[in-house]
């Protein structure tokens, strides 16, 4: 084997980060542990994207607590409001963050937590309608520090 | 644990007035991934479940699984049609429950 010179190792390199970057930079589909909840939660049906809007930080430096405020867009009327919003993490050791239920009385479907993010990933809002219908958001936080070993 | 959770919302409001409500408790929410010193885990305490009550009726709760932060913080809005009492109810693994009430009255 010939032996790589200084600037073929930098273009591999190069080239390896790419490759392992590339699945994140696609618009990632929920996998594994997340995708189970999202399953048993929706019992099957594929959620919509849209209605919600999910604020965290784009990097959090303190992954033992990362301010999550979420809000769905629904009239929150005796006939339609939101009824539920799961919220999943697919990176951590368990996906469940916590699932939220409102009702007409809620006035609005707005919410503020505060969350535990092992790693870099994707958090997950899935919301249910009073109607049944399912709407979906995610956004990818960077976790400098991890928040769930120890 | 025993300390009182902290709570806030206006003391009034107009009628059919959405107001905000902060909750905070103290809690360690120990998510039982973590291991002590002798590398045995420590085991899983949290607050699985919160409530909000007004004048009995239901008006937001929610679940929580271990990747709640330590001392939860929970915000969330209500509608006031009447004056009343909201309940708030934090329910522990271990079965125990922190309760706190407030009350609300409407503006003249």
């Amino acid at each position: 084997m010939k032996a790589i010179n200084r600037r073929q190792a930098f273009a591999l390199g190069g080239g390896f980060v790419m490759l392992t970057l590339m699945p994140m930079a696609a618009d990632a589909e929920v996998t594994g542990d997340a995708a189970k909840w999202i399953e048993k939660f929706t019992g099957g049906k594929q959620p919509v994207k849209g209605k919600i809007s999910l604020d965290l930080p784009e990097i959090a430096e303190n992954g033992n607590t990362v301010p999550l405020s979420l809000t769905v867009e629904s009239p929150m009327t005796a006939d339609s409001y939101v009824k539920e919003v799961m919220i999943l993490a697919d990176g951590n050791p368990n996906a469940g963050v916590a699932t939220l239920m409102f009702t007409p009385l809620s006035g609005k479907a707005e919410a503020s937590i505060r969350i535990r993010l092992a790693t870099t990933q994707n958090v997950v809002a899935v919301a249910k309608m009073s109607d049944g219908s399912l709407f979906t958001e995610q956004k990818t936080v960077k976790v400098t520090i991890g928040g769930c070993g120890g | 644990m025993a300390e009182k959770p902290r709570l806030k919302l206006p003391k009034e409001a107009a009628k059919g007035e959405i107001i905000q409500i902060k909750t905070l408790v103290s809690h360690v929410m120990e998510s039982g991934q973590r291991k002590d010193a002798q590398g045995k885990p420590i085991p899983r305490k949290i607050i699985n479940k919160f409530t909000c009550e007004f004048n009995g009726k239901p008006v937001f709760s929610c679940t929580l699984e271990p990747a709640i932060s330590a001392n939860p913080y929970i915000q969330f809005d209500a509608r006031i049609d009447e004056a009343g009492t909201f309940k708030f109810a934090w329910t522990d693994d271990d079965g125990s429950v922190i309760t706190a009430e407030e009350k609300i009255s409407l503006k003249a």
